[in-house]
């Protein structure tokens, strides 16, 4: 299968393309360029290029006033984050509401998943997915809008709270209402993978479990939730790293500064790239441990 | 009609090159002095309010964009910023993209100094009516605009940051900034905690830094843009404070509307905009002026080096200069406006529809036309010496992030 | 699993889960017809005013336009770019291989706005003026990755041996292409260029970077809530495109075919999840 010579390069069927094919059947190195090539360059040229370019800027400095940038080397920008301990409580801030949102997206998806996945007719499932799908062509900036109403001061939620009794809630512009809606936000995301990995248990592993006489939970614990684990971690891959880089949300709901919000606030306010640049660094470098972590568990199988 | 435009504006393009070729001297001398046929379009970066035309539901009658459109052929669109450090970040990283921008003082020196805006020719513009402290040829508040004698633009509105508060709610009236600042009033916690709002950008170091120069003289604060790194710390410390009472923080304008109007916030800083929609909602929100004095702005708008469409933007400017368009904009937005010629069409207007000329001299209306009270605002400038912007944007994420 | 108590606590948390989902967009279908400018609980008044506001916004049209431009031309891109890429990393072995679907996850891994910072710097260093094209690259290099999963996956359930027997009956490389290998991934494709469109559509970090004066609907939606009096106008205009957004989806879900059922598009859907946010 590694040599089987199919190859998209080819335009059209008429007889130069036969006699291109054939010659590129023949020549496995031109044919991997012409294939690779365009990809290549685009993601490792541009994109990767201006990664790196990104990053050195973290090791420069800027002028305020003219507001250009002096390329002299140094470490300058490492030393403001890690001298002020302001950005040590804003990240461990965002990455502990990055694990909030995955843990309850985790707890929302896991039901209907699993009931897509195992216990619907093939048109409830259908239905069911498109139900899950369809909310991500709705503008995020209007969904999230909307959360931004529901949790107003006298909005639908804290209304709601009070008819059940609880009279004193302060949701709006707090923590509560970031974390609801970016539990919103990525929950199809998280919906998605382990729908996928339910899907793939074999019934007869369920058989078994309870033909051997294990009760509901034990089968759960020892064969659906081992299973599902590659689906899980791969969705809170798209909950926590997306919740780790917003920083739209949460000044539309909220008025807490996450890292997000001081990446733009530098970038896009105060226009300091190489701190924004050198601040950046931080997200990357825990998603890549997350990224490391789920490699483990399998998960990049399961995307 | 439009392609004959179009050779007009190439050839005039062309001209504009061949002249800047030309020339030897490398000073913004250079300034364009006549203008010539007009584009098709104009792009400006402008504060939120400066622009309408005639979309606003409520307010169609506010619209000075159209008439412009109809006499110059220019289509106008719009960037709106939510500060000053946005506009700044636009105007000098999306080159050949924008003809001009509304700037405040606290933007407009350090475009000047990235060379982002250019130097216009003052015989262009009839400046005669402008109030004398912003008067390009004989203003003395006018650093934030000219600069070694070349002149950067013409003036537009100005006005205070005041207090809004709740009249309802925050008794007796405020006549402190204390109210917002403090987190102790007469011995006992203050009683408006958790209902507090400022404006969420460095810049608002200075509304601090103000108070500071009142409340604690032994700093030795004499301009709240002028800070040492002690007096910096100071102002920092007393903004901390503030935070474990901020209700919400805003950026957007809207969000201080919106908290005013369901009674989530009854005191904080704000511009004169922001009482006018407020107000409609809500008539318990009012203004005061605090005994310790504002912050304020006072905008110029302003001239891209790489505009794309520098007929049409000089074109705007003449036409923004006009009294009876400055007028309908103060009313709007609640400003001053620079020209004086405007003040009494404002008074005239508001008489008519609500009865209330005498709005123009209170601080809604900036006191149109009244020299001392311009003098009095402490208008928004760029910090630079002994601690620099990018110093009190480092203070603002320790004051906001905790 | 199966028992009773459980059968219920899954139908119970499938229900709270579909409201959780739908909740926010009843809101904008209630807010969408509401009267007044604040939106204030209980909403007050009816009318269908909003949709006259949006609709004469000349601003909210021009960005309608090049949203669906500019999220056609990155789809399009990321079309080419991510099959190329696919059948490069599933049919070669070479050196890098691993790199390459690394870099190629990368602009959606990472949070957008690192993305969108090192574009724009790296184009305003290089002197290159922002326009529609710009927004266009931004969004196709993060697009890249959703088709490249879908093809790749499908790649991977394809058996090579009918590949294998296409040669062997004598077909040449394109013949086999044209008549084996590209009827086999086509719902793949489209799928991928589907979710690359909707991600293009709603994309506004990216494009906040990218852009210059051009307009585009996130755009739009982004200047209108932070204005006082229009804002209850976007309600109008998400509900439009929810409703419109109905009919690919739709479509999507009948490729799948009858035979498929709805679990294998979305087999490849989480990829294609991976909003660039």
């Amino acid at each position: 299968m590694a040599d089987a010579p199919t190859d998209l390069a080819a335009p059209a069927p008429a007889g130069p393309v036969r006699r291109g094919s054939s010659y590129l059947n023949t020549h496995h190195r031109t044919r991997l360029g012409l294939t690779l090539g365009l990809p290549v360059v685009w993601i490792g040229v541009i994109y990767l290029g201006a990664l790196i370019l990104l990053f050195l800027n973290a090791f420069w400095r800027v002028d305020t006033l003219t507001g250009t940038i002096t390329r002299d080397w140094g470490f300058q920008n490492f030393e403001t984050l890690w001298s002020s301990p302001v950005y040590r409580t804003i990240t461990i801030r965002t990455v502990g509401i990055a694990a909030a949102v995955t843990v309850a997206d985790i707890v929302l998806a896991f039901p209907l998943a699993y009931y897509a996945a195992r216990m619907a007719t093939p048109r409830v499932r259908a239905l069911l997915l498109i139900l899950v799908v369809l909310p991500l062509w709705s503008s995020y900036l209007v969904k999230a809008f909307a959360w931004q109403t529901i949790t107003a001061h006298n909005g639908l939620l804290e209304s709601f709270l009070r008819l059940v009794g609880i009279s004193d809630a302060n949701i709006a512009s707090s923590q509560w209402a970031i974390w609801l809606t970016f539990t919103y936000l990525w929950l199809p995301f998280v919906i998605l993978p382990i729908y996928a990995s339910l899907e793939r248990i074999p019934a007869s592993y369920l058989e078994a479990s309870g033909d051997l006489g294990a009760k509901g939970w034990k089968t759960f614990r020892h064969v659906v939730w081992p299973m599902a684990i590659p689906g899980v971690v791969a969705g809170s891959i798209f909950s926590f790293s997306l919740t780790l880089g917003d920083y739209i949300a949460p000044t539309l709901v909220g008025s807490t500064k996450f890292i997000g919000n001081v990446i733009y606030d530098n970038v896009g306010v105060a226009n300091n790239l190489p701190l924004a640049a050198a601040f950046a660094l931080v997200p990357v470098v825990i998603i890549a441990i997350y990224l490391a972590l789920a490699k483990r568990t399998g998960a990049f199988e399961a995307l | 009609m439009r392609n004959v435009r179009r050779w007009w504006a190439a050839l005039g393009a062309l001209a504009l090159v061949a002249a800047a070729c030309g020339e030897d001297g490398t000073t913004s001398a250079s300034a364009i002095s006549s203008i010539g046929p007009t584009e098709d379009a104009l792009n400006l970066i402008a504060w939120v309010g400066y622009t309408e035309d005639g979309t606003t539901e409520g307010y169609e009658q506010y619209d000075w964009i159209t008439p412009f459109e109809d006499q110059t052929g220019c289509e106008v669109s719009v960037k709106y910023a939510d500060s000053s450090d946005e506009m700044y970040n636009l105007m000098t990283t999306q080159e050949g993209q924008w003809d001009g921008v509304s700037a405040s003082g606290d933007s407009s020196n350090r475009l000047i100094a990235s060379d982002a805006v250019a130097a216009i020719d003052p015989a262009l513009f009839d400046f005669t009516d402008v109030i004398p402290p912003l008067n390009p040829t004989t203003g003395d508040e006018t650093s934030q605009y000219v600069v070694d004698g070349n002149v950067y633009g013409v003036p537009w509105m100005y006005g205070p940051n005041f207090l809004m508060y709740n009249e309802d709610v925050v008794q007796p009236a405020p006549t402190s900034w204390d109210v917002v600042f403090e987190t102790e009033l007469n011995g006992a916690a203050n009683p408006y905690a958790g209902k507090i709002t400022a404006y969420d950008f460095p810049i608002y170091i200075a509304d601090a830094a103000l108070y500071l120069m009142t409340h604690q003289p032994d700093l030795g604060i004499t301009d709240p843009y002028s800070l040492t790194e002690e007096q910096l710390d100071a102002a920092t410390e007393l903004l901390q404070g503030q935070a474990t009472m901020i209700e919400q923080y805003w950026g957007a304008y809207t969000i201080e509307i919106d908290g005013f109007v369901n009674n989530s916030m009854v005191a904080g800083t704000a511009w004169p905009v922001n009482l006018s929609y407020a107000e409609v909602d809500n008539p318990a929100v009012v203004a005061a002026e605090p005994t310790e004095g504002m912050t304020g702005w006072a905008d110029t708008w302003m001239m891209s080096t790489s505009a794309p469409h520098p007929n049409c933007m000089l074109s705007w400017m003449q036409y923004s200069l006009q009294a009876d368009v400055q007028a309908q904009v103060a009313e709007y937005y609640g400003a001053a406006a620079s020209n004086s010629a405007a003040c009494p069409i404002l008074r005239t207007s508001l008489d008519e529809q609500f009865d209330f000329g005498d709005a123009v001299d209170t601080v809604r209306y900036g006191y149109c036309g009244n020299e001392q009270f311009l003098r009095d605002l402490w208008l928004w400038r760029t910090p630079q010496e002994p601690t620099d912007y990018s110093v009190w944007t480092q203070k603002w994420t320790e004051i906001r992030g905790a | 699993m199966e028992g009773r108590g459980a059968k219920l606590v899954i139908r119970l948390g499938t229900a709270f889960t579909l409201f959780f989902l739908y909740l926010p967009l009843a809101v904008v279908l209630i807010y969408a017809f509401n009267r007044t400018v604040s939106q204030a609980w209980p909403p007050r008044g009816f009318t269908t005013r909003w949709f006259v506001v949006a609709w004469n916004s000349a601003d909210m049209r021009e960005g309608l336009v090049n949203s669906i431009v500019i999220a056609l031309v990155a789809a399009a891109v990321a079309l080419v770019l991510g099959s190329l890429a696919a059948f490069a990393v599933h049919r070669y072995r070479f050196f890098g291989r691993e790199t390459v679907s690394f870099a190629l996850v990368l602009p959606i891994a990472l949070p957008g706005i690192i993305t969108a910072m090192a574009l724009r710097s790296a184009m305003s260093t290089t002197g290159v003026t922002f326009s529609l094209w710009t927004i266009m690259i931004g969004h196709a290099t993060f697009c890249v990755v959703v088709v490249f999963n879908n093809v790749v996956a499908r790649l991977r359930r394809t058996s090579g041996s009918i590949v294998e027997a296409s040669m062997d009956l004598g077909a040449d490389g394109w013949q086999t292409f044209r008549h084996v290998t590209l009827p086999s991934i086509s719902t793949a494709l489209v799928a991928g260029a589907l979710l690359a469109f909707a991600l293009s559509f709603d994309e506004i970090i990216v494009t906040n970077f990218l852009s210059g004066a051009e307009i585009t609907l996130p755009k739009w939606i982004y200047n209108t809530i932070r204005l006082p009096k229009n804002r209850p106008a976007v309600n109008a205009v998400a509900l439009i495109v929810i409703v419109l957004s109905m009919i690919p989806v739709y479509f999507a879900q009948r490729l799948a075919g009858p035979g498929e059922t709805a679990g294998r598009p979305t087999r490849a859907m989480p990829t294609a999840g991976g909003a660039p946010k």
